[in-house]
C-alpha cells in the first residue's frame, strides 16, 4: 500500500499522526492493519496512555479527600480535566458530570425524570419523544421510563434516504412531551439530523431536551451553549480517551433543580443518621469515588484532539467519506445505508453486499487485516426499518487514510469472489 | 488462507445448496435468535415411527451467515431419520467439537467423522470464538423443539 496522504484536499497528516498510535502499527493475520471501527471504539495516543501511567505512577491518591500532598495533586488533575472537557465543549465546569459512559449518562436523565418533582416530572400523561435511529443506550432507558411512569414513548421515523422524517413534527412533539432524546449523528447511517428544527420545536411546547453526541464529540466541534439543548451526553472511549468514563452536561439551573440520584460520598454536603443534604452540581451527581484515572485520560485525549483542531478533523473525515463513497460505488452488489453524500452524513459507512451476511464479509475482510464492524450495531429499529438482519459498518478517525479505504475495497472484492 | 480452515468447501456448498430448507409440518416450533448478530432461525420437528420417538422431519426457516447456514443444512442430514436420544447424542457430540477451541477431542478423528460426518468440517469455526454461537444456533433450536414435541407425544399418550 502507497500512503495517498496529500493526494485529496483536507487530509491531515496522517502519517504524523499515526506515530502517537502505537497499535496502529500492529499487523493481523499476517496483514497491515487497517483499523475502520472506530465508530465502535476509538484507539489511544501514546499521550493518553502516559498521562494516565504517569498518574498512576506519581500521583494517585483518592480525591477532594484529603490534605497530603498526593491527594491535592490528584484532586488537581482530577479537576483539571473537568476544566478541559468544560472548555472543549463551551461549558462553565459546574456543568460537566463525569459517568462511566454516555449509556450511564442518558440512564441518569432518565432516571432523574422519574423521581423530579414538577415540572420536569415524567407521569402517566406525558410523552417522552425520540427517533427510530437511536443506539439502544438512548432507546432503552426511555422504554423503562414510560413502564415504569406509565407515560407514552412516541419517535420520529426515518424516510427511505435514512433522514429522519420531521413532516409529521408537530403531532410528535405535542404539548404532553416532557423530554425529546435523540442521537446528533447516527452509528449506522451517518446521518446528523437538523438539530435547531427539533429542539426549537422541544422548547416551544416546554420540553426538555437531551443529546446523545456520542458520534459527533469525536468528529466535530461542539458547543453546548449554542446549541441550546438541555443535556448533552457522550463517551470517552470513542474520542481517544480510555473506556469508563463519559460525560453528561446539563444546564446548572437544571440540574440544581433536580433530586440526586446515587448516594453516597462526594455527593453530599452533611449527613446525620436521619437525613442529608446534597453538595452543588456537579459533585451531586458523582457518588463515591470517580474513575479518577480515566477523567485525566480523557483530558488527556480532548488535549490531543484540540492540538489537531476539531474543524481539521471535521475536514479530514469528510474528505476521506467523499472519497470512500466514490470508491465503494466500484464494488458490484453494494448498498449503501443511509445518506448518499458525504455533505448529509459523518464518517461511517454502512452497507449491505448481495446476500452475503455481513458476519462473513466480517471475517473475511479480518483476514486480509480489515477491521470492520458487523451487526446491527445496537440500532435493531434502524435495520428492521430497512428490512435488513444486519450491516456490516467501516468507519475513519483523524488517523484514518485514504489507503486504508483501498485496503476496504479491495477486501470487499476478494469476499465476493469468495462466495461467489 | 488461514480462512480456508473455518470456509471449508463442504461447508460453502451446504451454504449454497441447504438440505431440507423451508417449513414444513410438524409438531413442535421454535424461534431462536442470535442476538448479538442478528442471526434467526424458526425450526420445526416432526416425530414419527413406532414409538414416536423418531425424528422423521427437520425443517427450517433461517436467516444468517454461511456459518448458521450450512450448519442447519447439516444439522438436517444427521438427525432426520434417527431417534430423538440419537440425534441429541449428535447434537452434544458437535457442541463438543465446537468448543475446543481447535484443541485435540479425546475422540479419535475417523470416531469423529463417524458421528457428524459433513459436521466435521466445523473444526476450524471453533477457533473463531465469535463464530461458535453461528454454528451452534440450529442445535440448541434442535434440542429446544425436540424437547418440545416429546412432551407433547407424552401428553398425547396419557391424555
Ligand atoms: C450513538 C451512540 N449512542 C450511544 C452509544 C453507547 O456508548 P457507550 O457504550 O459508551 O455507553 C454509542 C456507542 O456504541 C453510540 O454510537
Amino acid at each position: 500500500m502507497t500512503s495517498s496522504t496529500g493526494v485529496l484536499p483536507g487530509l491531515l497528516d496522517t502519517d504524523a499522526i499515526r506515530k502517537d498510535f502505537p497499535i496502529l502499527d500492529r499487523e493481523v493475520n499476517g496483514r497491515k492493519l487497517a483499523f475502520l471501527d472506530s465508530a465502535a471504539s476509538s484507539q489511544r495516543p501514546r499521550q493518553v496512555i502516559d498521562a494516565m501511567s504517569q498518574y498512576y505512577e506519581r500521583h494517585h491518591a483518592n480525591v477532594h479527600r484529603g490534605v497530603h500532598t498526593l491527594a491535592e495533586e490528584a484532586t488537581a488533575l482530577y479537576e483539571g480535566a473537568r476544566d478541559k472537557i468544560a472548555a472543549f465543549i463551551n461549558a462553565p465546569r459546574e456543568e460537566v458530570i463525569f459517568t462511566k459512559n454516555v449509556s450511564e449518562s442518558i440512564n441518569l436523565v432518565a432516571n432523574l425524570l422519574g423521581t423530579a418533582d414538577e415540572p420536569y416530572r415524567v407521569g402517566p400523561d406525558d410523552e417522552i419523544v425520540i427517533t427510530e435511529m437511536e443506539h439502544h443506550s438512548n432507546i432503552v432507558p426511555w422504554q423503562l421510563l414510560a413502564q415504569r411512569t406509565g407515560a407514552t414513548l412516541k419517535w420520529f421515523r426515518l424516510d427511505d434516504e435514512g433522514h429522519l422524517d420531521l413532516s409529521d413534527i408537530e403531532s410528535v412533539i405535542t404539548d404532553k412531551a416532557k423530554i425529546v432524546a435523540f442521537s446528533v449523528a447516527s452509528n449506522v447511517l451517518g446521518t446528523r439530523p437538523p438539530l435547531e428544527q427539533i429542539i426549537r420545536r422541544a422548547h416551544d411546547v416546554g420540553a426538555l431536551t437531551l443529546l446523545d453526541a456520542a458520534q459527533l464529540a469525536p468528529h466535530a466541534p461542539l458547543d453546548v451553549q449554542a446549541l441550546g439543548a438541555d443535556f448533552v451526553g457522550f463517551t470517552g472511549h470513542k474520542m481517544l480517551g480510555p473506556t469508563g468514563i463519559g460525560i453528561l452536561w446539563g444546564r446548572q439551573e437544571l440540574l440544581q433543580d433536580l433530586p440526586p440520584f446515587l448516594g453516597g460520598g462526594e455527593m453530599i454536603e452533611t449527613v446525620t443518621m436521619e437525613q442529608s443534604t446534597f453538595a452543588p452540581v456537579p459533585y451531586k451527581y458523582e457518588a463515591g469515588t470517580p474513575p479518577i484515572a480515566e477523567a485525566i485520560g480523557l483530558g488527556a485525549a480532548v488535549d490531543y484532539l484540540q492540538s489537531i483542531g476539531m474543524e481539521r478533523i471535521a475536514e479530514h473525515e469528510h474528505a476521506l467519506t467523499a472519497y470512500a463513497l466514490e470508491r465503494l460505488k466500484e464494488v458490484e452488489d453494494l448498498r449503501l445505508i443511509g445518506p448518499t453524500t458525504a455533505e448529509e452524513r459523518g464518517a461511517v459507512l454502512s452497507f449491505t453486499l448481495g446476500d452475503i451476511h455481513p458476519h462473513d464479509v466480517g471475517q473475511v475482510l479480518d483476514e486480509q487485516g480489515v477491521a470492520v464492524r458487523v451487526g446491527h450495531h445496537c440500532a435493531r429499529p434502524v435495520c428492521l426499518r430497512y428490512g435488513i438482519p444486519a450491516t456490516t459498518r467501516a468507519s475513519f478517525y483523524l488517523y484514518s487514510t485514504p489507503a486504508e479505504v483501498d485496503a476496504l475495497v479491495d477486501g470487499l472484492q476478494t469476499v465476493r469472489r469468495f462466495f461467489a | 488462507m488461514k480462512l480456508d480452515s473455518m470456509y471449508q468447501d463442504v461447508i460453502l456448498d451446504h451454504y449454497r445448496n441447504p438440505h431440507g430448507k423451508g417449513l414444513r409440518d410438524g409438531d413442535a416450533e421454535v424461534h431462536h435468535v442470535n442476538p448479538t448478530c442478528g442471526d434467526e432461525i424458526t425450526l420445526r420437528v416432526r416425530l414419527g415411527g413406532a414409538d414416536g420417538q423418531t425424528i422423521e422431519d427437520v425443517s427450517y426457516a433461517s436467516q444468517g451467515c454461511s456459518i448458521s447456514q450450512a450448519s442447519a443444512s447439516v444439522l438436517n442430514d444427521l438427525v432426520v431419520g434417527h431417534t430423538v436420544a440419537e440425534a441429541l447424542a449428535t447434537g452434544d457430540v458437535f457442541l463438543e467439537l465446537m468448543q475446543s477451541r481447535g484443541h485435540e477431542l479425546d475422540r479419535s478423528d475417523e470416531e469423529l467423522e463417524e458421528i457428524l460426518d459433513d459436521g466435521i468440517a466445523f473444526a476450524g469455526v471453533a477457533k473463531y470464538p465469535a463464530r461458535v454461537k453461528c454454528a451452534l444456533l440450529s442445535w440448541m433450536a434442535l434440542k429446544d423443539a425436540a424437547s418440545q414435541a416429546v412432551q407433547k407425544e407424552q401428553e398425547r399418550k396419557s391424555a
